[in-house]
């Protein structure tokens, strides 16, 4: 029941995004933007199936827009920088995840965040490479040798966010319904039993850090090819708490949820900045407030619900 | 406000995500509508009913301090034209972004400003990264775009635009004049302290300081270099460190709630008594400071912005501006006021010298920006023009402080204004490489100084 119907939402939201991008030429960006924080919202995912929040994924949002940021100065090729932006983003997870996974809830959260608070600082400081908070602007990035412009260029990049976040969400899934997702879920309720099982729960912990640190850094390489444009900002515990909102706003039961959570809070912001331009943070904490009073378990919890009471 | 909040949220939480979908896909559609009905772009556009302009300004956060009083400045100097019929017969109107959120969101507010507001032309921005970000937006999405008040001197520097042009000058004369008035009035200093925020501009400013001093003053002992942090409230350990150092000159490009804060705590603590302060960016702190801030230190206004600017081109202009941004306001008017208000000049005048190159018809996208290049136009205080390379070309007013009785903060006295060109780095060079060129002589070339006259 719950694999079909995310797989019609899947598709059927795949296929909305393109007719809206298509109809309404702005929102293909805001759109972009939304399926690049899906996709490091999916990757918190996993760490919350461990019931462990990171409040410091915006590090590697950063760190691989600054090395698409720089790369595409040596090598203007989007489909080689976005790799390497994804394996930068890995490796430097899995030094980071060595220490970080053996620290548990608020340590855990707090210690991600005070990483990316370092990086903040250090891209803020080094201000003769990186220009500090005034940022580095892209030169044109290729497409698989294409050089593409203006129209062309924004479909190409909403085409790769697209792909990549149905792959990664359909990976996701896997995993999730393969023991090492039961061994995190297992993380959750009780980490000792998962040992006695012979389950190294650090391993496991370590993978799906590393696993969400690749799919933040492809959500970064996305945001630097859309904004072509990046700021410190990117780093900023702010964004951070945005990525832990959207999983809250999505409803972390469903690999849908990142993206539900993401469109509805990229678009609620951009309509409630064109509505109250000086007021949109108050129309932005009453959504939020809303779904967390009315609706603990996000959008994907609503659409469930909605779901099983018709075929109840 | 409250109601239609809590409405929007229980809309949203009680439906799918295909419905709000849906929805937001409609809400586009209907921003989207009205927009096909404007052929930009085509050989001879349609006169539009209104002339649409995206103000992009800080509507939230530190710079607000900023961003308020320009959207302020913007919405008297609109309804202005508005009551006089308006530009070429068209009416205008404003409509304003939050640049608070930082660039993604700002890029995303321009594209939604020009593909589905239809604006004809965007001012943009207040902060520097968002300059950097939209200037290429204005060539790409072909959009007439004014800079209104962000600093960077890299945007011209480093490339060429078509649709961007700035209507105010840059960092280069905005520090440069404060440094050649520094070395007019106080010539045998011997070494100096700076204290700047710690970000872009912090560290831009104090470069353009250093490079320039270095070749009109070289010898000059810099005593400390502090930046604190961006935003900080508490500088006690910077006016230790300087009190300890004893420099003969303080030098601190920062503004909002951090230089009132330091002003406060320096004032304070009797530091303004040993040495004296250099700040470019003052003159928007002196009304919140008030006479906190003590007499005889050095203030600049980011341009020839003051509300009693010693030789205005057109005195009624001036006390026009002053005087009503102040009835309607109850403040006097700050520099963004003046960068908003040369904004506004600037587009009057271009879309007049588009329209009568037409014949009175409408120009194209094209049209409306070639006519911006080289376009002088009138200012509060004198008059701007636009470089070939977009720059602008505005004239630098640096005085000293002194407490009068008629106003409640301190007021300029020995007032200079630096001609616009003497300041500016040329055409085609870039203003690292030009301040290295600079010779000491320069500054006995200057002009004199005007004391304060009370009214």
């Amino acid at each position: 029941m719950n694999r079909t119907l995310e797989l019609v939402l899947a598709l059927a939201g795949a296929a909305l995004i393109v007719a809206l991008a298509y109809a309404v030429p702005w929102l293909r960006f805001v759109l972009t933007i939304a399926l690049a924080k899906g996709l490091a919202v999916l990757g918190i995912l996993l760490l919350l199936r461990a019931g462990q929040v990171s409040f410091g994924h915006a590090l590697y949002l950063a760190l691989a827009a600054y090395l698409v940021a720089f790369g595409a100065a040596l090598v203007p090729e989007a489909l080689l920088l976005l790799p390497a932006a994804a394996l930068l983003a890995g490796t430097v997870g899995l030094a980071v995840g060595l220490f970080v996974v053996r620290y548990r809830e608020i340590f855990f959260g707090m210690l991600n965040l005070a990483l990316s608070m370092v990086f903040y600082s250090v891209l803020e400081k080094f201000y003769s490479l990186t220009h500090g908070t005034d940022g580095i602007r892209l030169p044109p990035v290729r497409f698989a040798g294409q050089a593409l412009e203006g129209d062309a260029a924004q479909w190409a990049v909403l085409a790769l966010a697209l792909v990549l976040a149905l792959a990664f969400g359909a990976l996701v899934r896997v995993a999730l319904a393969s023991p090492l997702g039961e061994a995190l879920a297992g993380i959750k309720t009780r980490e000792t039993r998962l040992e006695f099982m012979g389950v190294s729960a650090k391993r496991v912990l370590l993978s799906a850090y590393v696993a969400s640190a690749v799919m933040a850094g492809c959500g970064g390489a996305i945001i630097a090819l859309t904004t072509r444009h990046v700021t410190p900002a990117l780093a900023y515990w702010t964004t951070s708490g945005e990525l832990v909102f959207i999983a809250i706003l999505g409803g972390a039961g469903s690999v849908v949820g990142p993206f539900l959570g993401a469109a509805a809070y990229e678009l609620t912001r951009v309509y409630a900045a064109a509505l109250v331009a000086n007021a949109w943070q108050l129309v932005l904490g009453l959504v939020l407030l809303g779904v967390i009073v009315f609706a603990p378990g996000g959008l994907w919890g609503l659409i469930r619900g909605a779901t099983q009471r018709k075929t109840a | 406000m409250a109601v239609t909040g809590r409405g929007a949220g229980t809309v949203s939480a009680g439906v799918s995500r295909r419905e709000a979908l849906v929805g937001a896909g409609a809400m586009g559609g209907l921003l989207l509508a009205g927009r096909s009905a404007q052929a930009q772009g085509a050989k001879s556009p349609e006169k539009p009913q209104e002339i649409k302009v995206g103000i992009a300004t800080y509507l939230s956060g530190p710079a607000s301090v900023f961003g308020v009083p320009g959207r302020q400045a913007a919405e008297m100097l609109f309804d202005e034209i508005n009551a006089a019929g308006g530009i070429a017969g068209i009416k205008v109107r404003p409509i304003f972004v939050d640049e608070g959120p930082g660039v993604d969101h700002v890029v995303g507010e321009y594209r939604r400003l020009v593909q589905s507001e239809g604006v004809h032309l965007v001012f943009a921005a207040i902060s520097s990264a968002d300059c950097i970000a939209c200037a290429p937006l204005a060539d790409e999405l072909k959009r007439p775009t004014l800079l209104w008040d962000c600093g960077t001197q890299r945007i011209f520097e480093d490339r060429r635009y078509d649709f961007a042009f700035r209507t105010q000058a840059n960092a280069t004369p905005e520090i440069l004049s404060a440094l050649l008035y520094l070395l007019k009035v106080k010539p045998d200093f011997k070494s100096l302290a700076v204290i700047n925020q710690d970000y872009a501009w912090g560290r831009d400013s104090w470069d353009i300081f250093r490079t320039g001093m270095n070749a009109l003053k070289p010898g000059v002992k810099v005593a400390a270099e502090l930046f604190p942090r961006f935003g900080a409230t508490d500088f006690s350990t910077e006016i230790t460190r300087v009190l300890a150092l004893r420099p003969d000159v303080v030098l601190t490009t920062s503004w909002g709630g951090d230089l009132d804060a330091l002003i406060r705590q320096a004032s304070d603590r009797k530091l303004f008594e040993r040495a004296t302060f250099v700040m470019p960016l003052a003159e928007s702190s002196l009304q919140r400071v008030g006479k906190a801030l003590p007499a005889g230190h050095i203030v600049g206004a980011r341009g020839d912005h003051w509300f009693l600017h010693p030789t205005p081109q057109d005195p009624a202009r001036l006390k026009k501006f002053s005087d009503g941004y102040r009835s309607r306001f109850g403040s006097y008017p700050i520099y963004p006021c003046f960068h908003m208000a040369q904004a506004v000049s600037a587009m009057k005048a271009g879309i007049e010298k588009a329209v009568a190159a037409k014949g009175g018809g409408w120009p194209t996208d094209a049209e409306m920006a070639a006519a911006f290049k080289g376009l002088e136009f009138p200012s509060p205080t004198s008059s701007v023009r636009i470089r070939e390379d977009g720059q602008g070309l505005e004239n630098q007013i640096i005085g000293t402080t002194l407490h009068a009785d008629a106003y409640p903060f301190p007021v300029l006295t020995d007032m200079l204004v630096f001609p616009a060109e003497s300041v500016t780095t040329p055409v085609g060079q870039k203003s690292a490489d030009w301040l290295k060129t600079l010779t000491p002589d320069m500054v006995a070339k200057l002009p004199q100084t005007v004391a304060y006259k009370p009214a």
